[in-house]
C-alpha cells in the first residue's frame, strides 16, 4: 500500500542522473540552469522519501532550507546571467571562455 | 498508492528528459514547470502536503516565472550550435558520465535493507508539525534564511543594474 522508500530513492537518482546529463551536455547557461534547478529537486525527493521513511519531519524541513536557498540562487544567478548577456552578448558557456587559459 | 507514484514518476522522468533534450529554452522551462508539478504529487503521496504546496508555489510559481522572465528579457531566437564546436564527443561523454553517476548512486541503493515504510499516525497534522519544528529546533536556520534572502535580493539588484561601477 505504501510506496517503498527505494521507488522514491531510484526516482531520485533518475532524475539526478537526468540534471547531469543536461549539465554535461548543454551549452545554453540557462538551460544548464534548470538541468541544477531538476538536480536540487531530485535530492529534495530523496528527502522526502527518507521524512516518510522515518515518520520524522527533520526531512522536510530540510527540503525546506533547499527551497529557500534554491530561490536566492536562481535569483542571484539569473541576474548574473542577464549581466554577462549585457557585457558579451551570448549565454553560450562555449563563448564565455575569458578565464581558460 | 504505488500506481499513483508510477504515473507521476513516469511524467517526471519524462519531462525531465524534455528539459535537457529540447532545443528551445523556453520549452525546456515549460517541460521543468511539469516536473515540478508532477513532484509535488509525489510529495503528497509521501504526506508531505506542506512542501507539496511549497513547491507548486516556489518552484513552479516563482522560480519558473523568473526563468521564463529571463528568457523572453534575453530573447535568445538562434538553435544552439552555431559556433564549431571546440569538443567533439561532448555529448557522448557527458551521457556517459551521468550514466556512470547513476549507476553509483542505484548500487548504493541496492545495498541498503530499508524496507516499505509504516502508516502515518493519524492525528497530528503536517503543516502542524513543521511550524512547531520550524520555531523550535530550527529557529536559528530559519532567521538565518531570512537574512540569506535579503542578501539575494541585493545581489540581484546590484548585478542586474545597467552599470556596474
Amino acid at each position: 500500500m505504501v510506496v517503498p522508500v527505494n521507488y522514491f530513492l531510484a526516482l531520485s537518482v533518475a532524475l539526478f542522473a537526468l540534471g547531469v546529463v543536461g549539465v554535461l551536455i548543454r551549452r545554453n547557461a540557462l538551460v544548464i540552469y534548470m538541468s541544477i534547478e531538476m538536480m536540487l529537486n531530485s535530492v529534495n525527493l530523496a528527502f522526502i522519501g527518507f521524512a516518510d521513511y522515518f515518520k520524522a519531519v527533520d526531512g522536510q524541513m530540510f527540503v525546506f532550507f533547499v527551497l529557500t536557498v534554491a530561490a536566492a540562487e536562481v535569483a542571484v544567478g539569473l541576474a548574473l546571467i542577464v549581466a554577462i548577456f549585457r557585457n558579451r552578448g551570448t549565454v553560450y558557456v562555449d563563448n564565455l571562455n575569458i578565464l581558460k587559459w | 498508492m504505488q500506481t499513483i507514484f508510477f504515473i507521476l514518476g513516469g511524467i517526471a522522468l519524462i519531462s525531465g528528459a524534455m528539459v535537457v533534450f529540447q532545443k528551445h529554452p523556453l520549452r525546456s522551462a515549460l517541460w521543468l514547470i511539469v516536473n515540478f508539478f508532477a513532484v509535488a504529487g509525489i510529495y503528497l503521496l509521501a504526506h508531505a502536503e506542506f512542501i507539496a504546496a511549497i513547491q507548486v508555489i516556489v518552484y513552479a510559481g516563482a522560480i519558473m516565472v523568473l526563468f521564463l522572465f529571463v528568457i523572453m528579457l534575453l530573447n535568445i531566437r538562434q538553435p544552439e550550435e552555431t559556433p564549431p564546436i571546440p569538443f567533439i564527443g561532448q555529448k557522448l561523454v557527458g551521457l556517459v558520465l551521468a550514466g556512470f553517476t547513476g549507476l553509483i548512486l542505484i548500487y548504493g541503493i541496492t545495498r541498503s535493507t530499508l524496507t516499505a515504510a509504516k502508516e502515518m499516525a493519524p492525528g497530528l497534522g503536517n503543516t502542524e508539525s513543521i511550524a512547531h519544528s520550524l520555531f523550535t529546533d530550527y529557529l536559528l536556520p530559519f532567521e538565518v534564511t531570512s537574512v540569506l534572502l535579503l542578501v539575494a535580493i541585493v545581489g540581484a539588484v546590484v548585478l542586474a543594474k545597467s552599470k556596474l561601477k
